[in-house]
């Protein structure tokens, strides 16, 4: 009887114990699940931006011939010189050179293989010739910008199975289109427009180059704006002031401001900057001051946190050679402090540059299609090209949106290594 | 103009420095220096350089509104309002610019005349007095410098108020803050009862839309509610944080409390690089590829769901925030004294059985401080609620409608160009500062939260 007791307690207290060895691995494995899900969702992530951006890279071109024939380009001069050619009219010559596809068409249909190309081809078909001048006369091939319906269809981006009237490539041009891809008619190569050329309405056109300059200047400007007051207020504060409910309030503030949500600056950005003091509306000028406003105490807090590392020792040890307060801390603390602080402002440029909201606030959001120039020309950012591109219902853009994430990514990566390299290479250990 | 002046300012400033050092030098041989040579030199240059920046900057704040004034004086007769007076001041200075379009009246001419002759006046003073400022410092310090006065503290006194001037930006920036949101949003108030802002059920801002003329205080009434919008965004704050939470903390505790060297080492740079995505990808991804699968998915089971629903925005929304919650755990964690678990497992607990009555208990208000902090990150949250969930305020509590946020508003009303002193603008800046304040109550509880925290474990 007693013995059974004791079974039963002893099978009681295996079951109790392997229940809680279960519940043991069971939250083990909820841990694991949650972190697989965070790493998965970053995986998935980034194969949706690559797989949609990757083709971005590359340009479709079709290749045709054009004759320059001296009467359709309205040349009379024997040996014309480099003004004719510029002035010369180029629409026949062009138009011909994409009829010539389909000799037999009708001509009320040609708008059918005018529409393949990108509507820029004429001036593409001017510059070959101004490049060439002894191409006048001749029979040449060239190479002309597909539109970027047939540039999605060559990419296979594009169903090509849905009914005709879905389709923005109708049943005539593919057929076209598979006939000069047999002929080999059909090039894909490396985008560099893509890099060197602003923003278009043409999703075959449009390039990064724009908003890419407006983005380098912005963060100048931030940087310029930012760096100097942070490190100057962080010196004060860690190393100058007073314990007092003042100093104790610019520290509070300072905390609640770097969280701030990014939108609040964009609105002071307008409030202020554009509507009080003037300054020029769109441009990257107005862009770095609100972005510098809001990494200020990002930069303060970093540098405070480095120079609150260098150790005591070393300011004892200059004090004690006689420096003032001010040559210690000048000659000394801030020098040692560097490393950290310039790896938590590239942290905080790194944060700027990653910004949508406040930008498009204060105008940065115009249609820009010239390369800006200067910190007060209009420009956009490479966030809001991704917000303006995401926005457009082209089926062209998405993989440009794609794309320009990938390189504004590439941008954040490099950014940070840099800080990482900063922090290891020149920051001191103590201890 | 001004930039000649202040390039002339900082010339001088750097040749005084030599000067001054110069100086220093020449005093060396006849007496004993008080300070290092460079300091006679950093002493003539502030004294050149910080006088005339500060009158100049003084200058260019309040010449413009003094200027108006002097304009203005003209219209007090014709009994206008702000607005008006506002826009012929816009007008004049348009005119005098050469770049004005429209008719020009005689009035309009003479005001124009009037403003360049000012401005022509104020310039000419401008340049005189800072000279004057110029002349008057710099003798006044050289004399110092000749009577080889001590030297390096006053340089240091002046060092020590530019790096407190540096310190106030800080402060400076809250304040401009304050009062850029706070004025637009008081002229707000004026047009829209502040009652019919915060407890209205109907925004719709673009109906107020009128092109001459003041719109309908009728339709004011009902244009301007924001309740829609303040529970919209809080729902969505809502499901990003059913997604954050379990992920988040969970992983957390993992880290801290399980994971090896190697896996943490790893795993918890490459989570954090969900935190430093721009949100405008994260927009992007929400509204192309997880708003068609919520939608694909929903309409499978039989459910209607709108392409842009709030889960979709919401649920991208949460995985942004999970390093945030994460991380900030993880040091909660791992903050907790190594004796409390000792004692835990002594007593024969479970490593499990610590976590959840141990040290969850113990490090319970720096979770709840990071939640906050996460919380505060949502509401303000812009991008991914313009790109992935809907621009119209619908009040609803279905996670597969489409709802708005105010941040959303905010952009919706300020995308293109504003007109300012129109109600619609206005109300964005009402938002605005709705929103700073439910961020910056977050923000204050959360941050005294985990002090109090830490402060208990060290």
């Amino acid at each position: 009887m007693l013995k059974d007791i004791g079974k039963n307690m002893n099978n009681f207290k295996q079951n109790l114990l392997k229940k809680r060895y279960n519940a043991e691995r069971r939250f083990q494995w909820y841990g694991k699940i949650a972190i697989g899900l965070a790493l998965s969702f970053l995986a998935v992530f980034m194969f949706q931006i690559f797989s949609k951006g990757y083709s971005a890279f590359q340009k479709t071109w079709i290749v045709t011939e054009v004759h320059y024939d001296k009467e359709l380009l309205l040349i009379d001069a024997e040996n014309p010189s480099k003004d004719d050619l510029e002035n010369a009219d180029y629409y026949d010559v062009a138009y011909k050179a994409m009829t010539s596809l389909d000799p037999g068409l009708p001509e009320e249909e040609d708008r059918q293989l005018i529409q393949m190309v990108s509507y820029k081809y004429e001036t593409e078909v001017k510059d070959l010739l101004l490049k060439n001048p002894d191409f006048l006369g001749k029979i040449v091939p060239i190479k002309l910008t597909a539109s970027d319906d047939v540039d999605q269809v060559h990419k296979g981006n594009y169903p090509r199975d849905i009914p005709e009237k879905n389709r923005r490539v109708n049943d005539y041009q593919l057929q076209i289109y598979d006939m000069l891809n047999e002929r080999g008619d059909i090039l894909s190569e490396f985008n560099i427009s893509f890099f060197t050329s602003p923003d278009s309405r043409e999703a075959e056109l449009a390039g990064i180059a724009s908003s890419f300059m407006g983005t380098v200047f912005s963060i100048l400007v931030c940087l310029a704006f930012s760096f100097p007051v942070a490190v100057l207020a962080a010196i004060y504060l860690e190393e100058f002031a007073p314990k007092n409910k003042f100093t104790d309030f610019i520290e509070v503030n300072i905390n609640n401001l770097a969280a701030v949500p990014s939108i609040v600056f964009g609105l002071l950005g307008l409030g202020v900057l554009l509507a009080v003091f003037n300054l020029p509306r769109s441009t990257p000028l107005v862009g770095g001051i609100t972005l510098s406003l809001m990494t200020l105490p990002t930069i303060i807090i970093a540098a405070r946190a480095s120079l609150k590392a260098v150790p005591p020792s070393i300011r004892e040890a200059a004090l004690a050679m006689g420096a003032s307060n001010m040559q210690t801390t000048m000659h000394h603390t801030v020098p040692l402090s560097m490393p950290g602080t310039l790896s938590g402002t590239i942290i905080g440029l790194a944060q700027a540059l990653g910004e949508t909201a406040p930008l498009i606030l204060i105008g940065m959001v115009a249609f820009v299609n010239t390369i800006p120039g200067t910190p007060v020309d209009p420009a956009a950012s490479l966030p809001v090209q991704i917000y303006i591109w995401s926005e457009s219902a082209e089926r062209g853009f998405v993989e440009k949106v794609s794309a320009c994430i990938m390189v504004l990514l590439a941008f954040l990566i490099l950014m940070n290594l840099a800080a990482q390299i900063v922090r290891h290479k020149f920051e001191k250990k103590w201890s | 103009m001004n930039l000649i002046l202040v390039t002339f300012i900082v010339l001088l400033a750097f040749t005084s420095y030599y000067f001054g050092r110069k100086k220093a030098l020449v005093i060396q041989s006849s007496q004993r220096l008080t300070a290092l040579p460079k300091f006679y030199g950093y002493y003539l240059a502030a004294w050149c350089a910080a006088p005339a920046l500060i009158i100049f900057i003084l200058w260019s704040v309040f010449e413009p509104s003094i200027v108006k004034t002097f304009i203005l004086q003209d219209y007090t007769d014709q009994n206008l309002t702000k607005n008006e007076l506002q826009l012929i001041y816009t007008k004049v200075k348009a005119l005098a610019l050469g770049n004005y379009s429209g008719n020009i009246t005689n009035f309009l001419d003479a005001s124009a005349d009037k403003y360049i002759q000012l401005k022509g006046i104020a310039n000419s003073a401008k340049v005189a007095i800072i000279l004057a400022i110029l002349i008057f410092s710099l003798s006044y310090a050289y004399r110092s410098v000749q009577k080889n006065d001590r030297m390096r503290e006053p340089v240091e006194i002046f060092l020590k108020w530019v790096l407190f001037v540096a310190s106030l930006g800080a402060v400076l920036v809250t304040i401009g803050i304050i009062f850029s949101l706070l004025f637009e949003a008081i002229r707000f108030f004026q047009a829209v009862k502040f009652f019919d802002f915060i407890f209205g059920t109907h925004w719709y801002p673009a109906k107020t839309f009128v092109r001459d003329g003041q719109p309908d205080p009728e339709l004011m009434k009902d244009a301007f509610g924001a309740v829609p919008l303040f529970a919209g965004t809080f729902f969505i704050a809502f499901i990003a944080m059913c997604v954050a939470i379990p992920i988040g903390l969970l992983s957390g505790i993992y880290l801290s409390e399980y994971a090896g060297r190697g896996v943490r080492k790893y795993a918890k740079p490459i989570i954090e690089i969900l935190a430093g995505i721009p949100t405008v990808v994260y927009g992007f991804f929400a509204a192309l590829t997880v708003g068609p699968f919520v939608k694909e998915i929903g309409n499978a089971m039989g459910l209607e769901v709108s392409a842009e629903s709030a889960l979709a925005a919401g649920a991208v929304m949460g995985v942004m925030i999970i390093p945030f919650i994460s991380s900030l755990s993880d040091d909660v964690i791992t903050a907790v004294p190594q004796n409390l678990r000792d004692g835990s497992y002594a007593m024969g607990a479970t490593k499990s059985e610590t976590v959840k009555k141990v040290i969850f208990p113990a490090a319970l208000p720096g979770i709840v401080g990071s939640i906050l902090l996460a919380v505060s990150r949502a509401v303000g949250e812009t991008m991914i609620v313009v790109m992935a969930s809907g621009l119209a305020a619908n009040l609803t509590m279905n996670p597969l409608e489409s709802t708005s946020t105010i941040t959303a508003q905010i952009v919706v009303i300020l995308i293109g160009d504003q007109q300012f002193g129109d109600p619609k603008t206005q109300s964005a800046f009402a938002l605005g500062i709705s929103l700073f304040i439910v961020t910056l109550f977050l923000n204050v509880i959360a941050l005294s939260v985990v002090k109090r925290y830490r402060e208990k474990y060290e």
